[in-house]
């Protein structure tokens, strides 16, 4: 891998930019791999780098129905932060924030992730209640916060209407300055350049239709463009995970359902931090490009369809409009949907199955953007190892049956 | 916005008059104190998640507030059928 510099501009800029070094190649697929991934995705990427990285293990495909990075990790709204109540998640998330920290170094990519800075509202006083609970226990798990008054949210970001005679009045926030966004395709790509420079082969436009096993474990797996074999197969598919389970003649606790985005025309700079409300449900950022990016919230029903309920998207935009009543001048230029995996505890999945050589990385439903980094990280360890990695020994499916379930609820309410 | 045929009141409306019941058809355990905590563990949290054909329960909260079971396709969303609780669907695969 020719790595990315300021003199590699300066000299691809002398061949016209003609002859940078294709980010990463297009492999035949080989008739084994020690390690399968299934689904292309940031986590999946984020897998098949650290497998290769830390682990040693490059003989790992990555296979990929579409193309890398087409499916949720092109769809989110690229929040990053790690303001968790309870410490399994708290410490999971923050080990992908740390992670986020240094990953424009780690892959030599710019993943743009910028620290900007998150505050999550407090509209009622049970809402501040909460949120004062929850940034005590990010504190003392070392995670940074604080809860500011309607004075410094107002300093914070001046376009917000922090009037007390608005219908649901801003109390209050947490706010944690270490959160921020980054490039959603960026980290996708990133990884993939990173994985690829290791020896991982990326198999796009290839569909696994089947998971092959023999004698309860795990031989490879069936796909469009034939058998391939492997001694292992993580899947990390999101919303098609309940899909993929079943071909192994497992069951998951998730519910696939779609979470919408839109993003606004392209303004000159008004909104340099994050934004997000439990309380009127909507979350806003700006992005580089000028356009506000909005998310709302899941549909009530399961649903493949990556498009979403007008109903949901109405009621967040008018959200919106409320919190920032200048926004309801600016026009609406695109919106999309993306199939989510939602979890009964709004917690992933982790996780060894009852199949041999079978791993299930999934049911992030809404959050799953700002955790790539540290889900790949502890996944590739699950993997490798064949057993729960330290941090992800809560987020084993067993809980489901144990009833040691991890409820952030409160932390994942809005859909991020 | 989905078009839903309540039973009850015999007429089709939009999806904001109705919440979402979930998975239709689950039996509650006949003997709770005699269930493992796998059999727990999967009456509680384990649902059908079909990329396809789902049978699921609708409340039809703004109007006659009374459940019936919808046959939807997850994929299309199409709509295939509405019927009482405690009859069975007449549609239970794709195409027939």
């Amino acid at each position: 891998m020719k790595r990315y510099s300021g003199f590699s501009l300066f000299a691809n800029a002398l061949s016209y930019h003609e002859k940078w070094q294709k980010v990463w190649r297009k492999p035949v697929p080989k008739k084994e791999y020690d390690v399968i991934i299934i689904g292309g995705g940031g986590h999946g990427l984020a897998t098949a780098y650290y497998l290769a990285k830390m682990h040693g293990i490059t003989n790992v495909a990555v296979i990929e129905k579409g193309y890398l990075g087409g499916g949720n990790t092109a769809r989110n709204t690229t929040i990053i932060r790690s303001n968790y109540l309870w410490d399994e998640a708290a410490q999971l998330y923050e080990l992908s924030l740390k992670l986020w920290e240094g990953l424009s170094q780690e892959l030599n990519y710019n993943v743009m992730f910028s620290q900007r800075g998150v505050l999550n509202l407090g509209h009622t006083l049970q809402d501040m209640r909460d949120i004062e609970r929850r940034v005590n226990a990010n504190r003392l798990n070392g995670i940074d916060g604080e809860v500011v008054s309607p004075q410094r949210i107002k300093e914070i970001a001046p376009l917000i209407n922090t009037s007390p005679n608005s219908r649901y009045p801003i109390l209050g926030a947490s706010w944690q300055p270490r959160g921020g966004t980054a490039r959603h395709d960026a980290v996708a790509w990133g990884y993939a350049r990173g994985a690829d420079a290791l020896g991982v082969d990326m198999i796009q436009q290839t569909e696994v239709t089947g998971i092959r096993r023999k004698d309860g474990a795990v031989v490879g797996v069936e796909t469009t463009h034939g058998f391939i074999g492997a001694r292992k197969v993580a899947c990390v598919t999101a919303g098609n995970s309940g899909v993929v389970a079943a071909m192994a003649g497992l069951r998951l606790p998730v519910e696939s359902r779609p979470l919408q985005a839109l993003v606004s025309e392209p303004v000159k700079p008004c909104l340099d931090t994050v934004v997000m409300s439990n309380a009127v449900h909507g979350y806003v950022s700006q992005s580089d490009k000028g356009d506000l990016v909005i998310g709302a919230g899941v549909d009530s029903y399961n649903g493949y369809g990556q498009r979403g309920s007008f109903h949901v998207i109405e009621h967040t935009v008018q959200a919106i409009c409320e919190l920032f009543p200048a926004f309801s001048r600016v026009q609406m230029n695109r919106q999309w949907g993306g199939v989510v995996d939602t979890c009964p505890d709004a917690c992933p999945i982790i996780s060894k199955t009852s199949v041999e050589g079978l791993y299930f990385n999934c049911g992030w439903g809404t959050g799953g953007f700002k955790a790539t980094p540290g889900s790949g990280f502890v996944f590739a360890d699950t993997v490798a190892n064949d057993r729960p990695h330290p941090l992800a020994k809560a987020f084993t499916v067993d809980r489901f049956n144990s009833g040691a379930l991890i409820d952030e609820h409160g932390a994942a309410g809005v859909a991020h | 916005m989905l078009l839903i045929y309540c039973p009850h009141c015999l007429e089709s409306r939009e999806e904001e008059e109705f919440s979402y019941g979930g998975e239709a058809h689950i039996a509650r355990p006949l003997d709770p104190e005699n269930l493992s905590d796998e059999q727990w563990g999967d009456y509680l949290f384990f649902r059908k998640n079909p990329r396809g054909i789902h049978h699921e329960m609708w409340y039809h909260a703004t109007g006659c507030r009374r459940y019936f079971n919808v046959t939807r396709n997850t994929l299309t969303y199409e709509i295939l059928e509405s019927y009482l609780v405690g009859t069975k669907p007449q549609i239970t695969e794709v195409g027939v």
